[in-house]
């Protein structure tokens, strides 16, 4: 170990950035240290494309042609069009778990101790991780599309409008992220992070008009499927994408469903943004 | 002068566990104080609190001068931790981690870029720079852990148990490492389970159980108060202990003690390997035949049998100092109820 005198004590204090400028500086670090992990770990990032790409051509031959969509003739390219928003979202949503096995695994072997001794701003770990999140949520969509063209699919209603509904699926998709954050701050283990990620995450995609059409559900069962959050942002994308056939369920959240689509995910933004903060200020570690 | 770091009267409760319970000590400027105690001692829980990462019941502290519970971020700036756990990002290379570290300490990228250059160089991590860490050896993380914790050439440093886990080679590296830090004047307060290494490094020792300092002093004075080495004999036959009781008594400087059915004599001694040498001569002289013979110098463990009465019980803990699972019941520290709360 070279000589002493260069490292003495007393070099010049680092600039104090203040409000969002600090908030946006210290998220652009841990978000540029999160994207350099996933070119060094592309495992994550492929696994993570699999699942869906998966899903587009299981439900698409296997059971495309048994799943009745009212006012269509059955068939799988019929299916296909309506499946596909269905699949973006729930792709989307899938953020979760790679938020939440990311910060647990940050919390167990220590980073987020490195991070809470260092002079930045609080939330910025948990945005930087949001925020690199967000860019696989894109990187990965543009895929699962390219996969869904070659497939069948098709966008009928033009580029903007296209580009409007990947809008409201990246949103969501953040949203999601938050979630995740929170989920990860809270369990003991990534390995836990993992399935209390994407456990409840069946139910709530299933339960919803991206599989099958809400009309084909009982009745109960209808009311929490035209509310859920996930429900909006698929009949939003159909209505975006030209993907709806037949006349678009006369409910109100499905009628408005661009606007509950922003609604909701802004509202899951604000609560577990602001739930998840909380934890990571308090976390003992 | 005020002291570097200092903290009065830490509590600290994890549901029924009191892992600090009335943490008091100060570090002067300059100085290294080594927090000595076994594992869930509250070592780690001082550790945190005084670099901000937890927040105590009662009690306050300063570092630099700054309130701690007051003024979080500005301590911040002004102190570096380094770990149990070696805290950098496996998938970022070392200089890539060091890099991130600066930028959040709020050093403009080119400072960052230029400080972790300078940084792997100190730490001969040069040729490792752009290996990611995983690929690093035990010693490397640890010393690339510290080298994050010296980026801004902070005053006050907090280094929580900087060797467990290391061979001697690399703990020894490491201790020269911090030995230079200290000649250039930073304050550091240091966690150790081995009594080797707050006696080399530290030139203040707390003593620290059950969420309490029990001792302070330097490593003379506490080797003073444990009375020192010892030779152990272990005589190979039962009728020839009474006869080596009274040869070794020569040198005893107190009462030998003597386990009957090991065979085993135990007497405090002054001089080193040099009496060691005239103890086995004058066994040798005797025709005692003897199993084993040794120079013992006091253990963490004599220092709390001597202290408390009871062992370190570092075996059966785990866990760094988050909180003590229930106590054996053996030992007599009593919680008055509701103090200081």
């Amino acid at each position: 170990m070279t000589s002493a005198t260069e490292h003495a004590i007393g070099g010049a204090v680092p600039k104090q950035r203040r409000g969002v400028a600090a908030v946006l500086h210290d998220s652009w670090v841990v978000a540029k240290r999160n994207l350099r992990r996933m070119t060094r770990i592309p495992e994550i990032v492929v696994f993570g494309l699999m699942q869906p790409v998966m899903f587009v051509l299981l439900f698409s031959y296997v059971m495309g042609g048994a799943i009745q969509i009212p006012g269509t003739e059955s068939s799988s390219s019929t299916y296909i069009q309506f499946l596909m928003a269905g699949i973006f979202a729930q792709t989307v949503t899938f953020a979760v778990a790679g938020a939440s096995a990311g910060i647990a695994e940050d919390m167990s072997k220590g980073l987020v101790d490195r991070f809470r001794s260092l002079p930045m701003t609080r939330s910025s770990v948990l945005v930087g991780r949001t925020l690199a999140d967000l860019c696989q949520t894109a990187f990965t969509l543009v895929v699962l599309a390219v996969v869904a063209l070659l497939v069948g699919w098709r966008i009928h209603h033009g580029f903007w409008s296209a580009l409007g509904a990947f809008g409201l699926l990246l949103l969501l998709g953040y949203a999601f992220s938050w979630i995740g954050a929170l989920i990860g701050l809270s369990v003991r283990s990534p390995e836990a992070a993992t399935s209390a990620g994407l456990i409840w995450l069946f139910p709530l995609t299933f339960i919803s008009n991206a599989f099958v059409p809400v009309s084909s559900m009982p009745g109960w069962l209808q009311g929490i499927a035209y509310w859920n959050p996930f429900s909006a942002t698929v009949q939003a994308c159909r209505n975006l994408f030209g993907n709806q056939v037949g006349p678009v369920d006369d409910v109100w959240p499905m009628q408005h469903a661009e606007l509950m689509s922003v609604l909701w995910s802004l509202a899951i933004i604000a609560v577990f943004s602001w739930l998840s903060v909380r934890k990571y200020r308090s976390a003992a570690g | 002068m005020a002291p570097a770091i200092q903290a009065e009267n830490l509590v600290k409760t994890f549901g029924d566990v009191r892992a600090l319970d009335g943490v008091s000590l100060d570090v002067p400027e300059g100085t290294v104080l080594g927090l000595l105690g076994p594992n869930g001692a509250g070592k780690t829980t001082t550790v945190r609190v005084l670099t901000t990462l937890l927040q105590p019941d009662s009690g306050r502290a300063t570092v630099a001068g700054v309130d701690v519970l007051k003024h979080p971020n500005r301590v911040r700036s002004l102190i570096g931790l380094s770990g149990q756990y070696a805290a950098v990002d496996e998938y970022l290379t070392g200089f890539e981690n060091l890099q991130m570290v600066g930028e959040l300490y709020q050093m403009p990228v080119r400072a960052a870029k230029a400080r972790a250059l300078e940084l792997l160089e100190w730490f001969n991590l040069t040729e490792a720079k752009d290996r990611i860490a995983k690929t690093y050896s035990g010693g490397m993380r640890r010393r690339l852990d510290l080298a994050a914790a010296l980026v801004v050439r902070p005053p006050v440093m907090f280094l929580d148990e900087p060797t467990t886990g290391l061979d001697p080679r690399n703990r020894l590296a490491l201790w020269e490492v911090i030995e230079t830090l200290v000649e250039q004047g930073t304050t550091l307060l240091l966690t150790t389970q081995y009594l080797e290494e707050a006696d080399r490094l530290a030139h203040d020792i707390a003593v620290v159980d059950h969420g309490r300092v029990i001792a302070r002093g330097t490593a003379d004075q506490l080797k003073a108060q444990i009375g020192g080495e010892r030779i152990e004999v272990v005589v190979h036959r039962a009728d020839l202990v009474a006869e080596a009781v009274a040869a070794l008594s020569g040198y005893a400087l107190g009462e030998p003690a003597l386990e009957k059915n090991t065979r085993r004599i135990t007497v405090p001694v002054s001089g080193g390997a040099r009496v060691l040498a005239d103890v086995i001569r004058e066994l040798d002289a005797r025709s005692i035949e003897i199993d084993d013979i040794g120079l013992r110098r006091p253990t963490l463990d004599d220092v709390f049998l001597s202290l408390t009465g009871h062992h370190t019980e570092a075996d059966q803990e785990e866990g760094g100092g988050k909180g003590r699972s229930g106590d054996s019941g053996t030992d007599e520290r009593a919680v008055p109820a509701g103090k200081e709360r």
